[in-house]
């Protein structure tokens, strides 16, 4: 009993996260029709920046740990990461993808992998975050709220929890409810129509690549809060990370929003009771072989409409 | 109101358009005819800014248009429904009205505007909710027509609107266009049914390859024999 709740609670708060990160594959793949692969590196720089910022902090504020720091600090760090990450992310769009808006499809893929390899490279260098891993200070003091049987709740759960669940009851808001979200769709759907409506479709497409990353950053920052140590930004375990998003982006239903949530949950849900009930050292293959089912019983993913290539 | 003068556009090594000149006066409904692949759709497409011209010039209500994004165009009231009922299929047909207001703000001026668009196409009223992808295909004209009334167009182009519709379905539409004219927006319309786009116009132009070859008043062209033959169906070539 206490094994399947803790199963439920770490693969609700893994598939969150995971959800967090799904949003901007999805968002960008919407709009743009081609996958972003230096997202995941948006997300490690998220994480980065949130340790640099509150060990700065914390260390300013005289004590290490998280009896000098006030309550607010770690909002401070989430936000201030958040803004700029986005600032991050507009800056790669108007260098790198903008200039190819009109090429194929494979040359701003291409260039994806440039820019996510030209971030892992910058980010090892001495003078931004180096090549040794490191850990973010402790910003709250960690409370057990609840306990069940074995099972604790404790308080950075609910905080991870919860900040991932509000951000994206904000971001289905934005999409679906007002007029913002809806010329991205309309953007998303056909980018000529849409600008025959009025819509600046290039503003539109900077927004969504700012939203994207930002969420990046606020999944790096609940990674960072969640594992103690910070692997160095070229780390394989990112890319694993990224990968994993992006494979709960596709079963989802790639370009569909709510389908990016419910992907990541089904993913982080997955991968927990694999390894708690089958082998944990299988954990990734179960959401690979995830994938594989799902690209051959429903190519479109589990939200996503099945599209006719048209010729 | 608008002066396409000499106008040429390339698709790659590909010559759409040759020189085509027109114009259309205030308060106008304007047809531009031809065959397939003449050129009227790509001619459209270069006023509404999602092509760029050639060489030429489009002049509109005074103001050279070259270099103007398509949703800066737009916001001059400048609007296009476009070929194949560019709809949002993924969305409710309310949702695609509100797109044809989006860059408005005047709450009251869009619903009165939405209002007279929901009058002229009561069969939208009915479906306000469903998806516009679920709507037949005349319906989805009438759509995009509404639409872009929503915009509040000065001057409305309209690329082949009974494209693929039913006769009695052509019929409402082009009653609707006129309707529209009559109300105070200029027309530029985009045909390949000549008989009924010399019916409802009153100048037109015919394009053949890339080239203006004919223009006139609309009953003096769809007396013309040489229209009849060619774009009419009075003969068959044998």
């Amino acid at each position: 009993m206490d094994q399947l709740l803790q199963t439920i609670k770490d693969g609700i708060s893994m598939g969150s996260l995971y959800a967090l990160i799904a949003l901007g594959y999805t968002m960008v793949y919407g709009i743009l029709k081609f996958i972003n692969f230096a997202h995941s590196d948006v997300v490690v720089l998220g994480a980065w920046l949130s340790l640099v910022m509150a060990d700065t902090t914390t260390r300013a504020l005289g004590g290490a740990g998280a009896a000098g720091a006030p309550w607010w600090l770690g909002g401070a760090v989430l936000v201030t990461a958040m803004v700029a990450c986005g600032l991050i992310g507009f800056t790669i769009e108007r260098l790198a993808y903008k200039p190819l808006r009109g090429s194929p499809r494979l040359n701003v893929l291409i260039t994806a992998i440039g820019v996510s390899l030209f971030l892992q490279n910058t980010g090892q260098l001495r003078a931004v975050f180096g090549t040794n891993p490191r850990s973010i200070p402790p910003l709250i003091h960690d409370a057990t709220l609840l306990t069940v049987g074995q099972v604790n709740f404790k308080l950075l759960d609910l905080i991870g929890f919860g900040t991932a669940v509000a951000l994206m009851i904000g971001l289905d808001y934005l999409v679906f409810h007002t007029k913002l979200g809806r010329a991205m769709r309309a953007v998303s759907h056909n980018r000529v129509t849409a600008s025959l409506m009025g819509i600046p479709v290039d503003r539109v497409i900077s927004f969504t690549f700012v939203t994207g990353a930002m969420l990046a950053a606020a999944g790096g920052f609940l990674w960072a809060l969640k594992y103690e140590t910070i692997k160095q930004p070229a780390d394989s375990s990112w890319v694993l990370l990224g990968l994993k998003a992006f494979v709960a982006a596709v079963v989802g239903g790639i370009g569909n929003v709510r389908g990016a949530m419910l992907g990541g949950m089904a993913i982080g849900l997955l991968e927990n009771f694999g390894s708690a009930y089958l082998s944990s050292s299988m954990k990734d293959v179960y959401v690979f072989a995830l994938l594989i089912v799902v690209l051959l019983v429903r190519p479109g993913g589990i939200l996503g409409k099945a599209v006719v290539e048209k010729v | 109101m608008l002066e396409v003068t000499d106008l040429r556009v390339n698709y790659g090594a590909i010559k759409a358009l040759h020189g085509v000149t027109l114009r259309v006066n205030r308060g106008e409904i304007v047809t531009l005819i031809g065959c397939n692949g003449a050129g009227k759709s790509t001619t459209l497409r270069a006023i509404s800014g999602i092509v760029r011209a050639a060489g030429g010039s489009i002049t509109y209500e005074g103001r050279d248009l070259a270099g103007l994004k398509p949703h800066d165009i737009v916001r001059l009231g400048l609007v296009q429904a476009p070929e194949g009922r560019g709809i949002f299929s993924n969305m409710t047909v309310a949702e695609n009205l509100e797109l044809g207001a989006f860059i408005r703000s005047d709450r009251d001026g869009i619903s009165a505007d939405r209002e007279k668009a929901l009058t002229l196409f009561p069969r939208l009223r009915e479906r306000l909710d469903q998806s516009a992808g679920t709507l037949s295909g005349g319906e989805q004209q009438m759509l995009a027509i509404a639409r872009a009334l929503l915009t509040r167009p000065k001057l409305l182009l309209l690329d082949e609107p009974s494209l693929g519709l039913a006769p009695q379905i052509v019929q409402i539409i082009f009653r609707i266009i006129r309707e529209i004219n009559e109300q105070g927006a200029t027309i530029l319309l985009v045909e390949q049914n000549a008989h009924m786009a010399l019916k409802v116009a009153h100048r037109a132009y015919v394009l053949d390859v890339g080239r203006i070859v004919m223009e006139g008043k609309a009953s003096d062209l769809a007396a013309s024999e040489d229209v009849q033959d060619a774009y009419m169906g009075r003969k068959r070539a044998g």
